[in-house]
């Protein structure tokens, strides 16, 4: 019978696992690669202008994918990102553009993606429905809202405090807006509960085997819940980053955040199968997508390549994901 | 018990009952699960309980961990009635359940399904505030857990998912054993194991009952339950048919009173 | 979370292969779109890559761009109606440092911030086809008369059913869009009712597409069988309110007009699925456009105001009084094939 006490992982393997154990390594070098081949063929690509104006850029589509993550992360997705984006900024618009207190305008709307994603969240945990079709009805829901509350028009917000994450500040010859300090914020943020507390371990363990997670005592529903009402959160101060970046309140915008949050997820090496994954992959996939489009219109080149080029990722990161589960 | 008249080994003779059932009836309608059944684990043994399919094991099994509610009968823990709501409420009195499954988090590693659900938080305002993990404790403790059993991992650090059935169910059961206080209950922990894997988790079972926890062993392998188990429990039509021991019976014995061919 | 190293080794090892391969594609296809630093570049934003207006006024401008040796870069927004893909796309050109844009704002409000930062970095910026509110947040909009091209459907409509009595159907667009808005409102004038006036039988939502179109009539026939006259937003709705109304048999007592002058509309109307349409010109727009860019590189000159590159009425079928051309000219200076 063997006895061997194991013994303690030596200090080069234990340096290499550092290296390259982290899931985001893979993503971070497609970034790299594209960062190198757009700073050879124009060197404006450099420029802290532009580096500047490509985080503004990720902003919003950044911090949905947040959200996204943790949804994805549950084994779940949602469809109604955008939708419930779109609800804060019509609603912060309208009430400030009526008269009301900014602060309390966008708090009202913080507070109604918050209930938004907690109504998504307690369909989802108490009828056990799937993720995909209620987050689909939300979706169509609140399509139909948006217009009803906007009377299908866009309109101009302008307001100071809602404006205000569009402010920018220098930081040692860098050009940021506030907007991305919050994006790196909330990144922090959710990326030490993801890694550093009880609650982002037993997101994980949901999302890897939701009977196991039950069987060792996880209030599995109750988790479930407060990923979606913590994701509505994030898609409330999402949609505070969008009036800063535009100030206009429009129901027809940001019908592409569901894809391309989920993009920017996927690519960050996050598994559609949950469980698997993590916050820093994301930053880096919706930083590869900023980068790509800027960098191609910088290039001179078609755009359609940015779509051919996120699409052979997508399809790579699944592949990928797919490969080493069977293995497994 | 007087269906009960064999002999049993010196060691559990004397000890003390950690765990009993006392005429626990479960029906389904008109589908009687459980018809009265008796159950009695002593500290410091291997209690194998066998029997065929739809004996009424595995309901047995989930009346005493809280998994379902017996419609009568009663259940003593160290001689007091309990009560299980479920799963939980056993594990807070001290039992510890190796499902068939085993209740894995595939994709986390080792220190982190140790302590699924049970995390360690960090000391001070680290923990208490900012809910912080003690991932440095929990990875020794989850150390210290595998060298107590004596089983053999490449490092704590892996996937669960990388590591083979037999590693898995080592981690299950330390897992049972770092949380136990009283005893352990495990179904089946050999099923899916070749021969090497199940003699070295039929050595970790017998690490565990040296630690002084009482073992609950569901099997169907026969050679199995004669090599590790102190008595066997033989379930049959929803009743304890006997309670025999590896020395006074033969596995012959076993399948003839578990068919019902003969009585102990 | 500490991960398998093996697995996860082995996975980054085939990223790694995987960023290559990709930088292998991008590499190659900068063959073609490298260009001396000296170039002007002229930047052109449309509204989507798919509509094949857009499509027509992209091919216009990048064929005056070769003509008059500048370079154009293009980009799009996601979908009708994507101001923050627009936004984007005008940030990157700015970046790429274009002399002018040319841009077809799906909102009209939307990117007035960045409109103001490109004017203030010297960039000439041109609305094509929608104009910005406020127009003048643009050095200058070159542009069809959308409330002009409504006027030319709807007097035709009225003028060609004669003295029946209208039942009126609205198939818009994408509700408080400026050009919408634009083309309803003067279809109203042509016509000479007001919004909410009676004859009005209802108004469906098509964004343009031939199947909501169709479904849009649909319903507006259901709810009222007397409709005898519609108005569409574009030739691709005109196709599907056709269709519902061939199904419902209906398709030759309708007066169904339309906009665009897309080759595919033409010749709906030389069939006589559609009665008339209202031709505009994209390449026209592009092309001026693209000649603006190149005289202020050149000479510092900034077009101003609004200029009207024209709508014409197109059917075989004219009405004494409005003048028209019929589908033959049409198809020779139609768009979209």
């Amino acid at each position: 019978m063997s006895t061997v006490i194991p013994s303690s992982p030596d200090r080069k393997a234990s340096l290499k696992a550092r290296i390259f154990g982290t899931p985001s390594v893979g993503p971070f070098l497609v970034l790299l690669a594209f960062c190198i081949i757009f700073a050879l063929t124009n060197p404006r690509f450099l420029a802290t202008h532009n580096l500047s104006i490509i985080l503004q850029q990720t902003v919003i589509i950044g911090v949905l994918a947040i959200g996204q993550t943790l949804v994805i992360l549950t084994a779940g997705i949602d469809l109604a990102v955008g939708a419930i984006c779109v609800l804060g900024t019509i609603i912060a618009g309208k009430m400030v553009n009526l008269g009301y207190d900014p602060v309390l305008s966008m708090g009202f709307a913080i507070l109604v993606c918050t209930a938004a994603g907690l109504s998504a969240g307690s369909l989802i945990s108490a009828l056990k429905l799937p993720p995909f079709i209620v987050t689909l009805g939300i979706l169509g829901i609140l399509t139909a809202a948006l217009r009803l509350i906007s009377s299908g028009g866009a309109f101009a917000v302008r307001d100071p405090f809602l404006a205000w994450t569009g402010n920018t500040m220098k930081l040692g010859g860098f050009v940021l807006t506030y907007g991305v300090l919050i994006m790196f914020l909330l990144y922090g943020v959710v990326w030490y509960l993801l890694n550093e507390t009880k609650w982002g371990r037993h997101v994980y363990a949901i999302g890897n085997n939701p009977e196991a997670a039950r069987l060792v005592g996880i209030p599995v529903r109750r988790h479930l819940l407060s990923v979606y009402l913590g994701a509505g959160l994030i898609y409330g101060i999402g949609a505070w980053l969008a009036l800063g970046r535009i100030p206009n309140a429009d129901p027809n915008a940001m019908q592409t955040a569901n894809l391309d949050s989920i993009t920017a997820v996927v690519i960050g090496g996050t598994s559609l199968f949950g469980g698997r994954g993590g916050l820093i992959g994301t930053l880096i996939g919706a930083l590869i997508v900023g980068v790509l489009r800027n960098g191609l219109t910088l290039a001179g080149i078609d755009p359609l390549w940015q779509d051919l080029v996120t699409g052979i990722l997508v399809i790579v990161a699944v592949a990928l994901d797919q490969m080493s589960r069977r293995k497994n | 018990m007087s269906d009960v008249n064999s002999p049993m080994a010196p060691a559990t003779l004397s000890a003390p009952v950690v765990l009993e059932a006392r005429n626990v009836i479960k029906t389904y309608g008109h589908v009687t699960a459980l018809a009265g059944v008796d159950f009695e684990l002593r500290a410091g043994e291997i209690l194998a309980v066998v029997g065929d399919n739809g004996a009424g094991k595995s309901t047995l099994i989930k009346a005493l961990t809280g998994a379902l509610h017996p419609t009568s009968g009663e259940i003593l823990l160290d001689g007091i009635p309990v009560h299980f709501k479920g799963p939980l409420d056993a594990r807070h009195a001290g039992i510890e359940t190796v499902y068939q499954d085993l209740a894995m988090a595939p994709a986390l590693d080792i220190a982190s399904n140790l302590f699924l659900g049970r995390e360690l938080r960090a000391p001070g305002i680290l923990g208490s505030v900012f809910r912080r993990l003690d991932k440095k404790r929990m990875r020794q403790e989850a150390q210290r857990a595998m060298s107590d059993l004596k089983f053999r991992l490449p490092s704590i650090d892996n996937a669960v998912e990388a590591l083979s059935g037999g590693q898995r169910q080592g981690v299950a059961v330390a897992r049972a054993a770092l949380f136990a206080r009283k005893l352990v209950i495990m179904d089946e922990p050999t099923a899916a194991l070749g021969v090497r894997e199940t003699g070295q988790v039929l050595e970790l079972i017998r690490s565990i009952r040296e630690r002084g926890l009482a073992v609950v062993l569901i099997s169907h392998n026969m050679p199995n339950v004669f090599d590790i188990a102190d008595r066997i429990h033989i379930m049959r039509l929803g009743r304890r048919a006997a309670v025999v021991t590896p020395k006074t019976h033969s596995m012959n014995d076993v399948v003839a009173i578990m068919t019902g061919a003969a009585t102990a | 979370m500490s991960q398998n190293c093996n697995r996860t080794f082995v996975r980054s090892n085939r990223l790694k292969a995987g960023a290559a391969a990709l930088g292998l594609i991008i590499g190659a296809s900068f063959g073609t779109g490298q260009a001396a630093a000296e170039d002007v570049i002229v930047g052109l934003v449309t509204k989507t890559e798919v509509n094949p207006f857009f499509a027509k006024m992209r091919q216009a401008a990048e064929a005056r761009a070769k003509e008059k040796k500048v370079k154009l870069i293009a980009r799009a927004g996601k979908f009708d109606g994507d101001n923050e893909g627009q936004v984007a796309a005008i940030e990157d050109l700015i970046s790429a440092g274009a002399k002018g844009i040319l841009v077809t704002p799906n909102n009209s409000s939307g990117m007035l911030d960045i409109i103001k930062k490109a004017r203030a970095a010297g960039v000439l910026v041109i609305a094509l086809d929608t104009a910005t509110d406020p127009a003048d947040a643009v050095d200058a909009t070159f542009a069809t008369d959308n409330f002009e091209a409504g006027v030319q459907q709807g007097t035709y409509a009225r003028m060609a059913m004669g003295d029946k009595k209208a039942v009126v159907a609205m198939l818009d667009g994408t509700p408080g869009g400026t050009v919408d808005t634009f083309r309803h409102d003067g279809y109203l004038k042509g016509f000479g009712i007001k919004e909410g006036a009676p004859s009005i039988a209802g108004a469906a939502i098509t964004n343009g597409a031939q199947d909501k179109g169709q479904v849009g009539m649909e319903n507006l026939l259901s709810k009222n069988g007397d409709i005898n006259a519609v108005y569409t937003i574009n030739e691709p709705a005109a196709a599907g309110a056709y269709a519902a109304l061939k199904s419902f048999g209906k398709e030759n007592d309708v007066m169904l007009t339309s906009i665009d002058g897309g080759c595919a509309g033409v010749r709906d109307v030389k069939d006589g699925k559609i009665a008339a349409t209202v031709m505009q010109f994209p390449y026209k727009m592009a092309a001026m456009g693209v000649d603006a860019v190149v005289e202020y590189a050149a000479t510092g000159k900034k077009p101003s105001g609004f200029v009207n590159t024209g709508s014409f009425l197109i059917t075989d079928k004219p009405v004494k009084g409005l003048e028209s051309k019929d589908t033959a000219w049409g198809l020779k200076n139609c768009w979209g094939d």
